[in-house]
């Protein structure tokens, strides 16, 4: 007789991951699907894929899915969220997509407390198009478009999502994790699971901004790649919460 | 039908789209349009809908998107250069097969042009738009009485072919008052199986995409798309056909200008000039058919346009040729006056 | 019948808002009716016109460029649209505002100082509706019945109590025999 001790969370399909090798999107996957499975809304659940990477997380996810134009699954979101208020919404983007084309959205979706859980994927690179440089790049970082290293004076500096939009009243949460360790992987599933949770209460707009690796884009090894997230990603991009409305609201 | 009321062009539309059961309206400001979006924005929140002044014209036609993909009856609208920025959108809505309605109230162009009332996005309205192989139903109303009953009809036509519908009106349709008879309020009910409300664990996920990596598969959706689009040319084309019978000169023309025309065309019978007038209802799809047929017996025709002779081009295709084809114009918000019309008159009547 | 009215003044005038009165007022007639408003920028504090229909049959193009009717409160008003006014038409002039003559010899022409009789009765910005009590009075294809119940339309809720006062400056206009 067998037990199972591990396996595929049910939200999501059998369909096999198109990710390269070492790419950290397979495990914010499955902490997405993991929090749909433990909260139980699967079925009341429409996810948005983005452009980039995860372009085609449509045929990951087993709940219904849209896929949306370049930077404006926040805009999709909302159009969703206020037509079904009753079901959970939300978007899967990466840093181009997110920070650069669809800052607007975000920034709007952020302010008017949009109800709606976004999870910001963070390389500092477009991944899909073959490595150009990206809003969240770091200083000095060479990319294809970068080829000397990101110049501040002529390309100026990454956007810290998090902390901009932690200086908005409207968001309800904003944390920055990461996915290079267990004990990142662990916060990252509790934080993912809570902006389901904020918006199961109906406390609104929830981002969290997850620190992750490009390893082919990067030029390194997966291992490299983690270590690399490590030593310039983290000290640049610190993690922790940013803003918990509620939290605050409880304290004081 | 309710008794009649004088309403501006702009509200008319607004309060049709509440009464076809539309509770989701998306826009950003723009002139000559904002009576729309203003109206909504009383209306809305007291019959439970949602009213949003989005960031851009590019959201607001996301958050359209959004909604369309829940099945749920939805708007926008905006004036030619906002229509432009929400293009991408549209270009995605039509590729995901989703019933929306886009209202633009034109004004000159190119670029920020001018707000008055212009014809100019006839191609970008009837040729698609955006990116891609695609086509909305156009309607263009020429009263204040048609901005409310196209706006119906848009929105029925929209859900039964599962396509996008463009009212395509102009600053004075929009502007002006008339009187109106309002639709009766109406419960829909179209059956909407593709739409993303949620599994309930109770089917496979359904996704809204537009999105085909395999050629032949994407190219298989384009002629399944074309195969609905030639059901809509063949059922669904609409036009006004006003003393043709015997018309040796067919005036063409729709919006503001076939109004203008019409006036023209009762002159010109009045001075013994045998004129009719076709005016398109339906631009996409053009009215092909009944320009074909009077090609045999007119001799010639005369396209009116507040704009630099786009529509002249559909005519033209519609009659093969077969006969002169005249353009009437005025641009940038300019409108020919009935006499302008009347002179193209006589001078077709000079040449043939 | 049709009748083509044109009104222009300053915004601020009550321009729209007269022209509104009259296209109620023959809707509630069972009347064919127009409105087209000028719009955009000039409206803030420049010239504002609009265009109204009055017809038996159906209406064509809403637009009056050659209007039966021009109502002139200011002086860019006459200046611009004087020549535009059909053969046998009329032209209303406020002559508390206009001081020149109009040049036309072949229309009617009623010189009336709107601005001056609407500031006696108590009610200075109403010139439009003391004018437009003149037009009814003239002109034939304006019939001086249903004024009040065309205000009721006109006049929003929230300003019943102005009724009374558009009435009255209806009444002012259509009495001064000038």
């Amino acid at each position: 007789m067998s037990m199972v001790v591990f396996e595929k969370p049910k939200s999501l399909t059998n369909a096999e991951f198109h990710y390269c090798p070492g790419c950290t999107h397979g495990i914010i996957h499955r902490l997405v699907a993991e929090a749909i499975d433990e909260l139980g809304i699967e079925g009341r659940t429409v996810g948005i894929a983005p452009v980039g990477c995860a372009v085609m997380a449509y045929n990951y996810f087993s709940c219904d899915m849209v896929e949306a134009a370049h930077g404006r699954a926040p805009a999709v979101a909302t159009g969703l969220k206020r037509s079904m208020p009753e079901n959970i919404i939300f978007t899967y983007q990466g840093d181009g997509d997110l920070a650069s084309i669809g800052m607007a959205e975000t920034v709007h979706a952020a302010t008017r407390n949009e109800n709606i859980t976004i999870i910001f994927v963070n390389n500092a690179i477009y991944g899909m198009t073959g490595g150009q440089m990206a809003p969240t790049s770091l200083p000095g970082q060479v990319t294809q478009t970068s080829p000397y290293g990101r110049d501040v004076k002529t390309a100026g500096y990454p956007i810290k999502v998090s902390e901009l939009l932690a200086s908005l009243d409207g968001p309800e949460f904003i944390a920055r994790v990461a996915v290079n360790n267990v004990k990142n992987v662990k916060a990252a599933g509790k934080a993912i699971k809570k902006a389901f949770q904020n918006q199961i209460d109906g406390k609104g707009f929830s981002l969290v901004e997850v620190v992750s690796s490009c390893p082919t884009n990067w030029g390194m090894t997966p291992g490299k790649a983690l270590q690399w997230v490590d030593e310039k990603m983290i000290p640049y991009y610190p993690l922790g919460v940013y803003k918990d409305k509620s939290a605050q609201e409880v304290s004081q | 039908m309710s008794e009649k009321v004088l309403m501006k062009g702009n509200e008319a539309i607004a309060e049709a789209a509440i009464r076809a059961g539309c509770r989701h309206y998306f826009g950003y400001p723009i002139t000559p349009q904002t009576e729309l979006a203003a109206y909504m924005s009383k209306r809305m929140p007291k019959i439970g809908g949602v009213f949003l002044q989005a960031e851009s014209e590019i959201s607001a036609i996301n958050m359209v998107y959004g909604v369309a993909g829940s099945g749920k009856r939805v708007m926008t609208s905006s004036s030619s250069p906002g229509i432009s920025l929400k293009q991408e959108g549209i270009s995605y809505i039509a590729g995901a097969d989703l019933p929306a309605l886009i209202v633009n109230v034109q004004r000159g162009g190119p670029g920020l042009g001018g707000i008055q009332p212009s014809q100019s996005d006839y191609f970008q309205a009837t040729k698609g738009g955006g990116h891609g192989d695609y086509h909305l139903i156009v309607l263009t109303p020429a009263s204040v009485q048609e901005m409310a009953d196209l706006t119906l009809l848009a929105f029925d036509l929209a859900d039964k072919y599962r396509v996008p519908a463009m009212l395509l009106a102009d600053g004075t349709t929009g502007q002006m008052m008339e009187p109106v008879s309002l639709p009766e309020e109406k419960e829909v009910s179209v059956e909407k199986p593709w739409a993303v409300t949620g599994t309930k664990m109770q089917r496979k996920h359904n996704i809204i995409n537009s999105l085909y990596l395999q050629p032949d598969e994407l190219e298989k959706i384009n002629f399944e798309r074309y195969e609905r689009y030639r059901l809509i040319e063949e059922n669904e084309v609409r036009y006004e056909s006003y003393l043709t019978e015997d018309a040796d000169i067919v005036v063409v023309a729709f919006g503001i200008a076939a109004r203008v025309s019409k006036n023209a065309v009762n002159e010109a019978r009045k001075q013994g000039i045998k004129v009719g007038l076709i005016r398109p209802i339906t631009i996409w799809p053009f009215p092909k058919k009944v320009l074909s047929e009077l090609s045999k017996t007119a001799k010639g025709f005369i396209s009116v346009e507040l704009s630099m002779g786009q529509m002249i081009e559909d005519i033209k295709l519609a009659i093969n040729c077969s006969r002169p084809v005249m353009l009437c114009n005025r641009a940038g918000g300019m409108i020919p006056s009935p006499d302008e019309v009347l002179n193209s008159i006589k001078k077709m009547q000079e040449g043939i | 019948m049709t009748t083509e009215i044109l009104i222009a003044g300053f915004g601020g005038q009550g321009v729209l808002f007269a022209g509104k009165f009259l296209a109620y007022k023959g809707l509630i007639e069972n009347r064919q009716v127009s409105w087209l408003p000028s719009y955009g920028p000039e409206m803030r504090g420049g010239t504002a016109n609009c265009s109204v229909i009055l017809s038996d049959e159906s209406v064509g193009s809403p637009i009056v460029s050659k209007p039966n009717i021009l109502m002139a409160m200011n002086l860019p008003s006459l200046d611009k649209y004087e020549n535009d006014v059909l053969p046998g038409g009329m032209i209303f002039v406020d002559s508390t505002l206009i001081e020149r003559k109009v040049n036309r010899t072949d229309v009617s022409v009623f010189y009336i100082p709107s601005t001056a009789l609407a500031a006696e009765i108590g009610a200075p910005t109403l010139a439009n509706m003391v004018m437009t009590g003149k037009v009814i009075k003239e002109c034939d294809g304006i019939s001086d019945e249903n004024l009040e119940a065309a205000l009721a339309k006109v006049v929003s809720a929230r300003h019943a109590d102005l009724k009374d006062i558009n009435l009255k400056a209806l009444q002012t206009g259509m009495e001064y025999a000038g």
